[in-house]
C-alpha cells in the first residue's frame, strides 16, 4: 500500500531533472541553446498555470498573455518612468495582475462551458490594444530600456544569468504546484473539472476555489512576463496578444495539459519545434510566406487527431515499458495503481479528528413538513410529511416517476420548495445552499456515481472530509499541512476499510466495479463524520451479492450510530433492511409503517402492481 | 455629434453589422450541427474577398491550388477508409460521390479558369465563381480536420479550430501575399435621402444578406435536408437513430459556413481593402454576434451582429484607437448575461 519506491522516483525525477537544467546553464554549450532554453522557461511557466487552469480545474483560457502583459508592462514602466528597482516592479506587477485577475475572474468565472474560452479571447484582444494605445505605455512601438534585475548588488546582464534565474522560477512553480495538488485544497481543485456539484455537497466552495486557481494561473503568467521584461529590456504589446495566448494553450495541450510536466514538454517541443522550422523552413521552400505556422498547426491537429491527452502520458508509458522490461515487474501490477498521495506516506504522524456528537438515539434527526413541489403545473411532491429518528434507517419508496429523487433534491437543497419546509436536528435547512449541508451533519451520495474517476480511491474519500481540515492552498505549497494531510489519509483509509474496500486505496475510481464505486461514495459520505447519510438509489445496477453486501453494511452503520434515508425503489432490497419505510406514488404520501405493514397495504399494492379496473 | 453623422454611422454601422450578422448565422449552424466552434469562418471571409479581386485583377487565383490540394487529401482519406473497412467503411457509390466532389470539380474549375480570362467574365460569374471555389473548402476542411475528433469534447474541437486557423492563415499569406487588394464595386449608383447618401453598394450588401438569410431560413423550414440539419442541431443521438448520416449533416453545415464565409468575402471586398489576416478580426465580431445569441438562436444572433456593427461604427467615431477595445469588452457583460441564464447545479457542466 505505502509505495516508498514511488516518492523515490517523484523526488529523484525532480533531482535528476534541476541537476540536468543546472547543467546546461554551466556547461559552455552554444549561447543559443540557452537562449531557447530562457525563452521555454518563460513560456513553461505560463503553461504551469495553464494545466493548474485549463487540465486540472477544466477551465480553457486563451488569455493568459494578457497577465505575461501586464506583469511586463508593470515592471517596464516602473524601472524606466520612475527609475524603480525591478523588484519594486515585480511586486508592482504581481499585484496589478492578482487585482485584474480577481476582477476578470469574477465575472468570467461565472461563465459556464464554452461561454468562458470565448470571454477570454475577448479580454485578451481588448487588452492587447489597450497596451497599443495608451500613451504612456508608449502605444504599439513600446518601452526600451528597461534595467537588469540586480541580485545582492549582483546585475543579471547576462543571459546565462537569466538562465538561471527562469529556471530557478520554474523549478519552484513545478514543485508548488504539485505540492498543491496533492493537498486538501489541491483535491478540491481537482473536483472542480467535472465534479462540481459533488464538492459543493461536501463544502468545498467551487466558486471560490475557481478563482483561487484562475488567480494563481495569472501569477504565474505574470512572474513570465517580469523575467520577460527584464530577460529583454524592451516590451511592446505583439508578444501579449492573442495569437500568443492561444500558443500557450497549445504547449499545455501538447504536453499535456492533465499533467504538470505535460506544460515543461509542451513548452520545450513547441519552443525547439518553432525554432526549428523558423531556420530551416523558409531555407527549404523560399522566403514569402510564414511556413512555420502552417507546419505547427497542422503537426498540432495531427496530435489532437492521434493522442488528445497530448504527450505527457506517451512519455509515461514509453519509461514504464522500458524500465518494467528491465526490472523485470509483471505487466499491469503497477499500472492499476497510482502513486500515494504525500499523507499517506507519512500516515504515522496521523492524529485523530475531532468528531461530531451524534444526536441521541430516538431524537429526530430529519423532518420534512408537507413539502412541496411544482414545476409549472404538475407538482412532483404533493405535500408530504416524514420524520426520521436518530439511529434507524428510514426507506421512502415508490414506483418510478413517484416523485422519490425530487424529494432527494428538495432535502439536499439542490432544488428550491414551493411550499412547506424541511428540518434537521430542530433547524430549518430548505432554501440553504447544498454546500452547507456537509457542515451540518448530513452526507449524501449520488443516483449516478460521481466519483472523480482518474483519482484514487482514497483520494476521493478524502473529498469527503474536506471539512474536517483546515489547511488552505498556501500551506499546501510550502508543505506545512502535513500532520493534517496524515490525518485525513488516515481518516480516508479507516473509511475505506469500514465499508470493505482495505487494499484499494490506490486503484483508479473509475476502474473499480460498479458495486464497488456505490460502496465507495458511501465511504466518501462517511468521511465527512455525518449523523445523516442519505443514499440516493444506492442498490442500482449492483447485482444480487453486492445488494446483499450493502445491506450488510448499511446495517453495521446503524448499529455505529448513523441514521440512514434510504431512497429507493427495489422493494425486495429495503424490506429485509430498512426500521420504516415511507411509500410515495404520484407525488403523494400513500403509506407509513413498518415494512410488514407496508407490504400488505393495499394502496401499495396497487401503485407496484397496478389496480384491478 | 450632430443628427447628419449620426445617421452616416448608423448606414455604416448596418452595413458592415449585415454582413457580421451572416457570419453569426454561419457560426450558430456550425456549433448547433457539429459542436465546433468555427473560428476559420474568418479565414473563408478573406480568401473569397481575395480570390475575387484575383479574378478582376486577370490572375489565376492561387486558391484553386489550395482547392485541389484539400480535395486530394479528402479523397485520400476516403479510399484509405474503404481499404481498412470497418465500421466506417466508404461504399462504392460514397467513393464515386468523393472523386466527383473532390477531384473532379476542383480540375474543372482549374480547366475552366486555364479556359477563359475571368478578368473580362460579368460581375455575377465572377461571384458565382470565387463561391465555386472557396465554399467547398468548408466542408473539406471539417472531413480532414474535425471529422476524426467529431465526438471529442467542445474543448478539443475548438483548439483544432484554432490550429485550423493558424494553418490557413499560413496559407493565406502564401497564396496572396501581406499586400491587401480591394475588388470592383458592385455599383457606383447613388443617391441623397436628406442628409444621407445611400450607396447602391451599402443597398446591394444589405439587401443580399437579406435574401440570403431569407433563403436559409425557407430551407431550414421546408427541405428535408434543413430539417435534418435541424434534427441534428437538437439530438445527434436522436437523429442518428432516426437515419440521418450526422458525418453528412455536418459536411452540410461546412458547406453553408463555407457559402456564407465567401459570400460575405464578396460583400466586403469593395468596402474595405483585404489582407490575408482580415478574416480573423471580421469572424470574430460576427462571433459577438452569434455568442449574443447563446449561440443557439438564428434571429438573436443577427441582432446581436447588427448592433456590433453598431458600435464598432460608433466606437470609430468617438475613439477610434479604442474601437476593437470597446467591441470585445462589450462581450464580457454579455457573456455574463447569457450564461447567468444557463446555469443550474441540476445537469452537471462537461459537454
Amino acid at each position: 500500500m505505502q509505495q516508498p519506491g514511488f516518492l523515490r522516483s517523484r523526488n529523484a525525477g525532480i533531482a535528476l531533472w534541476a541537476v540536468a537544467m543546472l547543467l546546461l546553464g554551466l556547461l559552455p554549450v552554444p549561447e543559443f541553446w540557452i537562449t531557447l532554453a530562457n525563452y521555454i522557461g518563460l513560456s513553461a511557466l505560463v503553461a504551469l498555470g495553464l494545466v493548474l487552469l485549463t487540465g486540472v480545474a477544466g477551465m480553457t483560457s486563451f488569455g493568459q498573455a494578457a497577465f505575461v502583459g501586464l506583469g511586463s508592462y508593470a515592471t517596464a514602466v516602473l524601472t524606466t518612468t520612475y527609475a524603480a528597482s525591478p523588484w519594486a516592479g515585480l511586486l508592482a506587477g504581481l499585484t496589478i495582475v492578482v487585482l485584474a485577475a480577481t476582477a476578470l475572474g469574477g465575472i468570467t468565472m461565472r461563465l459556464s462551458g464554452h461561454y468562458l474560452p470565448l470571454g477570454t479571447i475577448a479580454w485578451c484582444l481588448s487588452l492587447f490594444y489597450l497596451f497599443g494605445n495608451l500613451e504612456f505605455l508608449k502605444k504599439f512601438d513600446g518601452i526600451t530600456g528597461i534595467p537588469a534585475i540586480q541580485v545582492f548588488g549582483f546585475d543579471l546582464q547576462n543571459t546565462r544569468h537569466m538562465y538561471l534565474l527562469i529556471w530557478l522560477v520554474v523549478g519552484l512553480g513545478l514543485v508548488a504546484l504539485l505540492n498543491l495538488l496533492d493537498s486538501r485544497s489541491g483535491r478540491a481543485i481537482r473536483a472542480l473539472k467535472g465534479g462540481v456539484v459533488m464538492a459543493e455537497s461536501f463544502g468545498v466552495n467551487t466558486a471560490r476555489a475557481k478563482l483561487l486557481v484562475f488567480v494563481l494561473a495569472a501569477v504565474l503568467a505574470g512572474l513570465s512576463g517580469w523575467l520577460y521584461a527584464h530577460l529583454q529590456r524592451a516590451v511592446n504589446p505583439t508578444p501579449f496578444g492573442l495569437n500568443a495566448g492561444i500558443s500557450y494553450l497549445f504547449m499545455a495541450v501538447v504536453g499535456g495539459s492533465a499533467h504538470v510536466w505535460g506544460a515543461l514538454v509542451g513548452a520545450a517541443v513547441m519552443g525547439v519545434l518553432s525554432d526549428w522550422l523558423q531556420n530551416n523552413l523558409s531555407k527549404l521552400i523560399g522566403q514569402n510566406g510564414n511556413y512555420e505556422v502552417i507546419v505547427s498547426g497542422l503537426l498540432l491537429m495531427l496530435l489532437l487527431q492521434r493522442s488528445p491527452e497530448g504527450l505527457w502520458p506517451g512519455l509515461v508509458r514509453g519509461f514504464r515499458w522500458l524500465t518494467s522490461s528491465r526490472a523485470a515487474v509483471k505487466p499491469g501490477t503497477e499500472a492499476t495503481s497510482l502513486p500515494a498521495p504525500a499523507g499517506l506516506r507519512l500516515i504515522s504522524r496521523a492524529l485523530a479528528l475531532p468528531t461530531r456528537a451524534k444526536p441521541e438515539p430516538g431524537r429526530t434527526v430529519l423532518e420534512v413538513q408537507s413539502a412541496r413541489k411544482a414545476f409549472g403545473g404538475l407538482v412532483a411532491v404533493n405535500d408530504v410529511s416524514f420524520r426520521l429518528q436518530a439511529g434507524e434507517i428510514l426507506g421512502l419508496i415508490g414506483p418510478n416517476g413517484a416523485g422519490k429523487s425530487t424529494m432527494f433534491n428538495l432535502i439536499t437543497g439542490l432544488l428550491p420548495l414551493s411550499g412547506g419546509a424541511v428540518q434537521f436536528l430542530g433547524e430549518r435547512i430548505d432554501g440553504k445552499p447544498p454546500r452547507t449541508l456537509a457542515a451540518r451533519g448530513m452526507a449524501r451520495s449520488f443516483q449516478h456515481v460521481r466519483l472523480m474517476p482518474t483519482m484514487s480511491a482514497i483520494e476521493n474519500v478524502a473529498i469527503g472530509a474536506h471539512l474536517r481540515g483546515r489547511k488552505g492552498w498556501l500551506a499546501a505549497v510550502l508543505r506545512s499541512n502535513r500532520v493534517e494531510e496524515a490525518s485525513l489519509m488516515h481518516l480516508a483509509s479507516e473509511q475505506l476499510s469500514r465499508v470493505g474496500l482495505a487494499g484499494y486505496e490506490l486503484r483508479e475510481a473509475g476502474s473499480l466495479a460498479l458495486g464497488q464505486q456505490r460502496i465507495l461514495e458511501i465511504a466518501r459520505a462517511l468521511a465527512s463524520d455525518p449523523a445523516l447519510l442519505l443514499l440516493d438509489e444506492p442498490a442500482a445496477g449492483l447485482r444480487h451479492q453486492e445488494k446483499q453486501a450493502l445491506a450488510a453494511l448499511l446495517r453495521r452503520l446503524r448499529d455505529d450510530g448513523v441514521s440512514v434515508l434510504l431512497v429507493e425503489h427495489d422493494m425486495d432490497f429495503v424490506m429485509g433492511l430498512v426500521d420504516r419505510l415511507v411509500v410515495m406514488d404520484f407525488g403523494t404520501r400513500i403509506a407509513e409503517g413498518l415494512p410488514q405493514e407496508v407490504r400488505r397495504n393495499p394502496q401499495v399494492i396497487e401503485a407496484y402492481l397496478g389496480g384491478v379496473e | 455629434m450632430d443628427a447628419s453623422i449620426a445617421l452616416i454611422l448608423a448606414q455604416d454601422g448596418i452595413t458592415s453589422g449585415a454582413v457580421y450578422a451572416l457570419l453569426a448565422i454561419g457560426l450558430v449552424l456550425v456549433f448547433a450541427v457539429t459542436r465546433v466552434i468555427f473560428i476559420p469562418q474568418g479565414e473563408l471571409v478573406a480568401y473569397g474577398a481575395l480570390t475575387i479581386a484575383t479574378l478582376q485583377s486577370g490572375q489565376f487565383p492561387a486558391t484553386v491550388w489550395l482547392l485541389l490540394l484539400m480535395g486530394g487529401i479528402v479523397f485520400l482519406k476516403d479510399i484509405w477508409q474503404r481499404l481498412r473497412g470497418g465500421e466506417q467503411a466508404v461504399s462504392s457509390g460514397q467513393l464515386m460521390r468523393s472523386c466527383c466532389v473532390n477531384l473532379l470539380w476542383p480540375l474543372a474549375l482549374w480547366l475552366l479558369l486555364k479556359a477563359v480570362s475571368p478578368k473580362d467574365l460579368p460581375l455575377p460569374l465572377q461571384m458565382a465563381l470565387t463561391l465555386a471555389i472557396v465554399a467547398p473548402m468548408g466542408p473539406m476542411l471539417y472531413q480532414i480536420a474535425f471529422e476524426p475528433v467529431a465526438e471529442a469534447s467542445v474543448l478539443l474541437l475548438l483548439i483544432v479550430s484554432v490550429a485550423t486557423h493558424f494553418v490557413l492563415l499560413g496559407l493565406g499569406l502564401v497564396m496572396f501575399g501581406a499586400e491587401g487588394m480591394r475588388s470592383q464595386a458592385f455599383s457606383d449608383w447613388r443617391f441623397n435621402l436628406g442628409p444621407l447618401m445611400v450607396t447602391g453598394q451599402g443597398l446591394a450588401v444589405i439587401g443580399s444578406c437579406l435574401l440570403l438569410m431569407a433563403a436559409l431560413s425557407l430551407f431550414f423550414s421546408r427541405s428535408v435536408s434543413g430539417k435534418a440539419l435541424r434534427a441534428t442541431a437538437i439530438n445527434r443521438l436522436g437523429a442518428r437513430l432516426m437515419g440521418i448520416e450526422v458525418g453528412q449533416s455536418g459536411r452540410l453545415a461546412f458547406l453553408l459556413a463555407g457559402l456564407i464565409g465567401a459570400f460575405s468575402g464578396i460583400l466586403i471586398g469593395p468596402v474595405t481593402t483585404v489582407y490575408y489576416d482580415s478574416g480573423f478580426l471580421i469572424g470574430l465580431k460576427g462571433f459577438v454576434g452569434a455568442i449574443i445569441g447563446g449561440l443557439v438562436s438564428y434571429p438573436i444572433a443577427a441582432g446581436g451582429a447588427v448592433l456590433v456593427g453598431l458600435m464598432e461604427a460608433y466606437a470609430s467615431f468617438w475613439a477610434s484607437a479604442y474601437k476593437e477595445v470597446l467591441v470585445f469588452t462589450l462581450i464580457v457583460p454579455v457573456l455574463v448575461w447569457r450564461s447567468l441564464g444557463t446555469h443550474s447545479l441540476l445537469d452537471e457542466e462537461e459537454s
